[in-house]
């Protein structure tokens, strides 16, 4: 009897042997037909990384990257269908695998590129409108509690993380700065997309989105933080989607 | 918007639905009367899948077309990725549901491919028991589709087609037939691709697919072909099709294109080459 176990342990593992019990048809061993089933999980898995990770492709260059999902597929199997998920581990992947040592920057990007498929594949919102926002006094903005929209992700990076994906993914883009950026993804319609949000910026959201009052959240994020320019980012990106006034 | 019971797939030619030719379907649909998903790239909470999918179901029939569930698989049935499907049908609503005789989950891995189960009375068992699991949950009957395979199991004793018309029997479900994937297991295990559709319940049959497949070669040099669905549709294949058809008549008539999809007058025109088979009969 062929189970199920085997079959998966010879999957994944090129130097297990085929399983026994598998033939042509003819009665004779299976040989290099197993192969087939081998390589479509692969293949499979391996385009469903490329697709994932765009920016992580082109940075390492497909022959590379194809060698590291290779390797991440076998280690980490995708454990739900729904490929839209796949890869939630892979940053931490790229940050613990030793020849990638000197490419510090590549789990950020990967986190990035994460981030953006969840926003993709987030819940519809509709955004308040940016009026609404600018007829509010000042008592009642301190102490109003801002929801974000479903599709709005942070991702904070020690590295220019922005510059970064827009240098991998769109020819003709600046050469990345050598400055850390935070990253703020909103999506006003369908298509998300990832902005270098001011210094601090992320302090500010980081508060919002735990749902503390605009008062604390600007605490939160200090004196040096450009209020305005993240709130007209917010705004213009549809990232609010309503004020909690108590 | 879904209070409407669904239209049923129309004994039509269909296409696989590929995001790329969203414009293009709803401006030129040509030939083609509905369109099958993939349900696992339908299972976000929102965005652009999930719109595109509402807008073509308010003007084309829609087959929802699983590739995860692993209905064949030695565990139970993966509970949380059956709601998710349960889901994506009740907003929905499709006119069709079909799955794979096939399993891809072990040991709560995903493995994305669909992988091959010896045809005993202990697979047929539990087959059975997870397809009604389905038919319960969803509250509608199935359609079950018949693999492309590369190798056979020494411990079967069942024939696919026996199989499959069990499998029918006992749950009720319908038949999904992948001509393309007939006529890819024959070739590959050496029998007769018109033998196996004559003993195949046609009766049962809600559903044609066809696609194209890839050619390569086992260790003895004996042709292998690989269900790729990446090219046209092989010329035997639209013989088989007339022969599958001929007994089944007018069918819902898919073509997948899943690798390397081109562009939509490509698809369009196969389609229109499975318009003309069902035309013949008409």
């Amino acid at each position: 009897m062929t189970g199920q176990s085997e079959f998966h342990a010879a999957l994944l593992q090129a130097d297990q042997p085929v399983p026994s019990g598998l033939t042509d048809g003819q009665g004779r061993p299976a040989g290099r037909r197993f192969a087939v089933y081998r390589n479509n999980v692969a293949v499979s898995l391996t385009e469903a990384l490329e697709t994932g990770f765009p920016a992580i492709r082109a940075l390492l260059g497909e022959e590379n990257f194809r060698a590291i999902a290779g390797l991440y597929l076998r280690e980490s199997p995708p454990t739900s269908p729904v490929l839209s998920l796949y890869g939630a581990g892979f940053p931490e992947f790229l940050a613990n695998h030793p020849p990638l040592a000197h490419l510090g920057y590549l789990p950020d990007v990967a986190q990035l590129e994460l981030a953006l498929r969840q926003s993709y594949h987030a819940a519809d919102s509709t955004p308040i409108d940016p009026a609404t926002f600018q007829r509010l006094t000042e008592d009642n903005l301190s102490k109003a509690r801002l929801r974000l929209a479903p599709a709005l992700r942070l991702v904070r990076s020690p590295w220019p993380v922005v510059d970064l994906w827009r240098y991998a993914t769109r020819p003709g883009s600046k050469h990345p700065s050598a400055t850390p950026q935070d990253a703020l993804i909103l999506r006003p319609a369908f298509d998300p997309e990832p902005h270098e949000l001011p210094a601090h910026g992320a302090s500010f959201l980081a508060a919002l989105a735990k749902g503390l009052p605009v008062a604390q959240a600007i605490e939160a994020a200090g004196d040096d933080h450009d209020l305005a320019a993240t709130l007209t980012l917010l705004l213009q990106g549809g990232g609010i989607t309503a004020i909690d006034l108590e | 918007m879904f209070d409407n019971p669904p239209r049923p797939l129309p004994f039509a030619a269909g296409v696989g639905y590929k995001p790329q030719h969203y414009a293009q379907i709803l401006s030129d649909a040509g030939p083609v009367r509905w369109l099958e998903i993939h349900a696992e790239n339908y299972m976000g909470a929102g965005g652009r899948p999930l719109a595109q999918l509402r807008h073509l179901s308010e003007r084309f029939a829609i087959s929802v077309h699983g590739v995860g569930l692993s209905i064949g698989g030695e565990a139970p049935l993966d509970a949380n990725h059956l709601a998710r499907l349960k889901h994506l049908m009740d907003w929905l609503n499709p006119a069709s549901f079909s799955e794979h005789l096939a399993w891809s989950t072990h040991d709560s891995h995903f493995l994305n491919d669909l992988l091959p189960l010896p045809y005993t009375d202990a697979t047929l068992a539990r087959i059975c028991a997870h397809i009604d699991q389905v038919q319960t949950t969803l509250g509608r009957q199935m359609l079950l589709e018949n693999p492309s395979s590369y190798l056979a199991f020494a411990e079967s004793t069942w024939s696919e087609p026996d199989f499959l018309r069990e499998v029918a029997r006992r749950t009720g479900c319908g038949l999904l037939l992948d001509v393309n994937n007939v006529f890819v297991s024959a070739t590959n295990l050496g029998f007769d691709p018109r033998s196996y559709v004559d003993a195949f319940p046609t009766e049962c049959v809600g559903e044609i697919h066809l696609g194209g497949h890839d050619e390569d070669h086992d260790d003895h040099g004996a042709p292998l072909l690989i269900d790729s669905h990446g090219r046209e549709v092989a010329d035997p294949v639209w013989a088989l099709l007339a022969h599958v058809l001929a007994q089944t008549g007018p069918k819902p008539t898919l073509i997948e294109w899943d690798t390397d999809v081109p562009e939509w007058p490509v698809l369009q025109a196969e389609a229109a080459r499975a318009d003309a088979a069902l035309q013949v009969l008409a």
